[in-house]
C-alpha cells in the first residue's frame, strides 16, 4: 500500500505545471529547454505510477522511449542553442528575430 | 499511513521543492543542480513504484548525462548574468492565468474521478524480465528509438560544425 492515485497525478500534474511555466516565463533558451526536460520527467513519473496501478509493464516502457526521445531532443536542442549563440551571440530568444 | 507512503510524501516535497528552486533562480549553473536533486527524486519514486531499472536509467541519462551537457554548455558560453529580467509582467501574468485554470481543472478531475482513490500496491517489475518482455514486444520500436538517436547523433554533429562561409560582419561581432 502507497498512496491514492490521484496524489500520484497531483505530483505528475504540478511538475508538469513548473516546467510550463519555466518554458514559458524564462527568456533564455537553455531555461526554456530545462522546462522540457522537467515536462517529459512529469510524464515518465505519471506513466510509472500507471504502470503500477495497472500491474502492467506498458508504462514502463513508454518511459524507456521517453528517455531515448529525452536525449535525442536535448542533444539537437543544444546543438541549435550553440549554433545560435555563434550567430547573434545571446540567448535570448528576444535576439533571434532576424527575418524582421 | 505506511512507511512507503511517508516515503512517497516526503520524496514528493522534495522534487516539487528542487524544481520550484530551480526554475527561479537567475544563476543558470545553480538551476541545473538544483534540477539534478529533482531527478534523483524522481529517481527514488521510480524505485518505490517497483521500477528499478527505469530508476537507474534516470540517474545515467538524466541526472548524468543531460544535466552534465546543460552544464557543460551554460559553462562554456560565457553568459553574463543577471542580464535576464526574471518574470517580467507581460510574460508573468498569462503563465499565471493558464497556471491557475489548469490547476483548478485537474484538481476537480482528480477529486471527482473515482479511479484516483484506489491505493496502489506495491509491485517490482524484475529487470531481466522487463528487458525479455521489451526485446519480445517492442524490438521494432527499439529499433526505431535507436535509429532516431543516430539520426540526433548526426545532427548535433552538422550543427556544431563550425562553418567556413561566415559574413564578415558576423565573425567580428561573434565569439568565433
Amino acid at each position: 500500500m502507497i498512496v491514492p492515485f490521484g496524489h500520484v497525478l497531483l505530483l505528475a500534474g504540478l511538475l508538469f505545471l513548473m516546467g510550463m511555466v519555466c518554458m514559458v516565463v524564462r527568456r533564455s533558451l537553455i531555461m526554456i529547454l530545462l522546462g522540457v526536460e522537467i515536462m517529459l520527467n512529469a510524464a515518465a513519473i505519471i506513466l510509472v505510477g500507471s504502470s503500477l496501478l495497472w500491474q502492467q509493464l506498458e508504462g514502463q516502457s513508454i518511459v524507456l522511449f521517453v528517455f531515448a526521445i529525452a536525449g535525442a531532443e536535448v542533444s539537437v536542442g543544444l546543438a541549435l542553442i550553440v549554433w545560435a549563440h555563434r550567430q547573434t551571440g545571446s540567448v535570448d530568444p528576444r535576439d533571434f528575430n532576424r527575418l524582421k | 499511513m505506511t512507511v512507503y507512503s511517508i516515503i512517497f510524501y516526503l520524496l514528493a516535497l522534495l522534487i516539487l521543492g528542487s524544481t520550484a528552486m530551480a526554475i527561479t533562480r537567475r544563476n543558470m549553473v545553480h538551476a541545473v543542480i538544483y534540477l539534478i536533486f529533482s531527478f534523483f527524486g524522481s529517481a527514488m519514486i521510480f524505485y518505490l513504484f517497483g521500477a528499478p531499472f527505469l530508476a537507474v536509467l534516470e540517474v545515467i541519462i538524466y541526472a548524468g548525462a543531460i544535466m552534465v551537457l546543460f552544464l557543460f554548455i551554460v559553462i562554456m558560453m560565457k553568459l553574463k548574468p543577471g542580464q535576464e529580467r526574471l518574470f517580467p509582467l507581460n510574460q508573468w501574468v498569462p503563465a499565471a492565468l493558464c497556471g491557475i485554470v489548469y490547476i483548478a481543472i485537474g484538481l476537480g478531475l482528480v477529486i471527482s474521478e473515482p479511479g484516483s482513490r484506489i491505493t496502489l500496491k506495491t509491485a517490482q517489475a524484475d529487470p531481466g524480465l522487463f528487458g525479455q518482455y521489451i526485446f519480445g514486444k517492442h524490438w521494432l520500436s527499439i529499433e526505431i528509438v535507436s535509429l532516431l538517436l543516430l539520426v540526433a547523433l548526426i545532427g548535433a554533429l552538422l550543427l556544431g560544425r563550425r562553418s567556413k562561409k561566415v559574413p564578415a560582419a558576423k565573425a567580428s561581432e561573434g565569439e568565433l
